[in-house]
């Protein structure tokens, strides 16, 4: 049988729907929805959860994330323009604290400056708890990661700018600060959005430091509820827990771009 | 060693100086010698168009001028200042060469008003009110008073240029440099651009225009200098030397171009 191209192309479109259909139907037939429902999404241990989930641990994850965040977007800035100093040990210094961050798990550099911290210095503690230790650690790995995309976003800042500003009497430090370093964080607003989502997920190492119970941030929440409970409903609600959080984040900064890229 | 204080007008250490006056510049890029020994003076009020082939270092001498190159040897004195002095501080003598690039140049995350007041209160410290009647003054001088709550993606290339004019206008500088104003232009937007150039001229500034312009450098320029390979062929007066052109180079440019 003879069919043109076209009708080729239809028949392969339709054939691919069909299959996404069967795969679906499949699904659906073979799931046992009640013993499902039990296990994943129980409305009795849903009800339960609320509203501490919100008041501590869903509080918890965001203060923990922005503090790290806000620490991390500082010292990654600092790391940056280190980076791109004339001045050699600068550059060195910065590139070691990347490599060594970059290169660690998170869950290392928790265990570094937690456990390990207490140990090595019995005679110091780093202020503020779990909240400083988590500030410290997620911080530092996260402004490893920010101090390379902030320094691509300061070179990727057209080079008559920086002249611009300097023929206007600027000094190169004031021209950064009030010329270059603006237009470098609306270049690099979507990676710094993936870097605050990435955090977000990884303060859950937090648990590693020992928390009293309203120190739970969701992970952990979800863990003791879940092994409280023997069912994994109490997971699936933190999941969407998280899911309040990063999903509005992407559409802000949707937006966001949208906004700059009228203003370009 | 000479000073250069914020608020007063460059005090030139000698009376007679010329506005800018260049001696024996030599410029390598790497192994690459781009100028060649230039000597080339602008005296004040006066308009130095400089043409020349791409290539020929127009753009390079423009550039050291303001130390945006460093020149790798010679002199360079802006209003009787050594600028090639190692002293010297080269902010404030900055702020006091307004410069007009090819690509405009505008800070695109400010509005025109911002653009223009910006450098006035970081470093010329003037206060806020002062720094936006100083700015509107100009942008009414390039005929832009009612944009300046626009922002450059806004605005046209020839608005863009006359704002960036305003905008070197704002720090009160002594002479201007222009780096091919009308290059990066649709030709019918050069024209506006053009005439807020010859109203400056007559009001007196002391300019240094790298332009492909021949008709403005015939109209307005009091000195035409032709550059080639790095060193200065030809100059003299505007209509002279581009009805007349002495060199077998300049002669081979000019019908090129004209």
């Amino acid at each position: 049988m003879a069919m043109s191209k076209r009708q080729r192309a239809i028949y392969l479109r339709y054939a691919q729907y069909a299959l996404i259909l069967i795969v679906v139907a499949a699904i659906v037939v073979a799931a046992d929805w009640a013993k499902l429902r039990d296990s994943f999404f129980k409305p009795d241990l849903v009800k339960e959860q609320f509203p501490d989930i919100i008041k501590i641990a869903l509080k918890n994850t965001i203060i923990y994330t922005a503090c790290a965040f806000a620490f991390g977007l500082v010292v990654g800035l600092i790391l940056a323009l280190m980076r791109l100093s004339s001045i050699g040990p600068w550059r060195w210094l910065a590139t070691a604290f990347i490599e060594l961050f970059r290169g660690l798990p998170a869950l290392v550099v928790f265990l570094a400056l937690g456990p390990g911290f207490a140990t090595a210095f019995p005679d110091y503690e780093i202020p503020f708890g779990n909240i400083g230790t988590v500030t410290l650690a997620l911080g530092s790995v996260g402004a490893a990661y920010m101090a390379e995309t902030i320094r691509a976003g300061i070179q990727a800042v057209p080079k008559g700018q920086m002249e611009a500003a300097r023929t206007l009497g600027m000094s190169h430090n004031r021209a950064m600060i009030s010329v270059v370093v603006p237009q470098a964080f609306r270049i690099i607003l979507p990676p710094l959005t993936n870097e605050l989502i990435l955090l977000t997920k990884d303060s859950s190492l937090i648990y590693i430091l020992g928390l009293a119970l309203d120190e739970y941030e969701l992970t952990k929440w979800g863990r003791e509820g879940m092994n409280g409970a023997a069912n994994l409903t109490p997971i699936i609600v933190v999941g969407f827990c998280y899911l309040i959080i990063t999903v509005p984040l992407s559409i802000v900064v949707r937006r966001m771009e949208a906004k700059s890229e009228r203003a370009r | 060693m000479t000073t250069l204080s914020n608020n007063e007008p460059i005090e030139p250490s000698d009376r007679t100086a010329a506005a800018i006056d260049v001696q024996q510049l030599h410029k390598y890029f790497g192994n690459n010698e781009v100028l060649k020994g230039i000597d080339f003076h602008v005296a004040p009020r006066e308009v130095v168009c400089v043409i020349g082939p791409s290539g020929s270092g127009k753009s390079t001498l423009l550039r050291c001028v303001n130390l945006l190159e460093t020149p790798t040897s010679g002199k360079i004195f802006v209003e009787g200042i050594e600028v090639t002095d190692p002293d010297v501080d080269v902010d404030r003598l900055r702020s006091r060469i307004g410069m007009v690039f090819q690509q405009f140049n505008l800070f695109p995350h400010m509005s025109v008003l911002r653009n223009l007041t910006i450098a006035q209160t970081k470093v010329r410290k003037r206060s806020k009110d002062e720094s936006i009647e100083v700015a509107r003054r100009n942008l009414e001088k390039v005929g832009l008073a009612e944009k300046e709550d626009a922002f450059p993606a806004h605005l046209s290339g020839g608005q863009m240029q006359r704002v960036a004019i305003a905008r070197a206008l704002s720090m009160d500088p002594e002479l201007m440099l222009f780096d091919e104003p009308t290059s990066a232009l649709d030709p019918e937007l050069v024209g506006d651009v053009l005439s807020v150039m010859k109203d400056l001229a007559s009001d007196g500034m002391t300019m240094m225009v790298v332009t492909h312009e021949m008709g403005f450098a015939r109209e307005v320029g009091d000195k035409l200098v032709f550059m080639d390979g790095g060193v200065i062929v030809e100059s003299g007066d505007p209509a002279e030397v581009l009805a007349n052109p002495q060199h077998d180079r300049t002669q081979s440019f000019l019908s090129k171009v004209l």
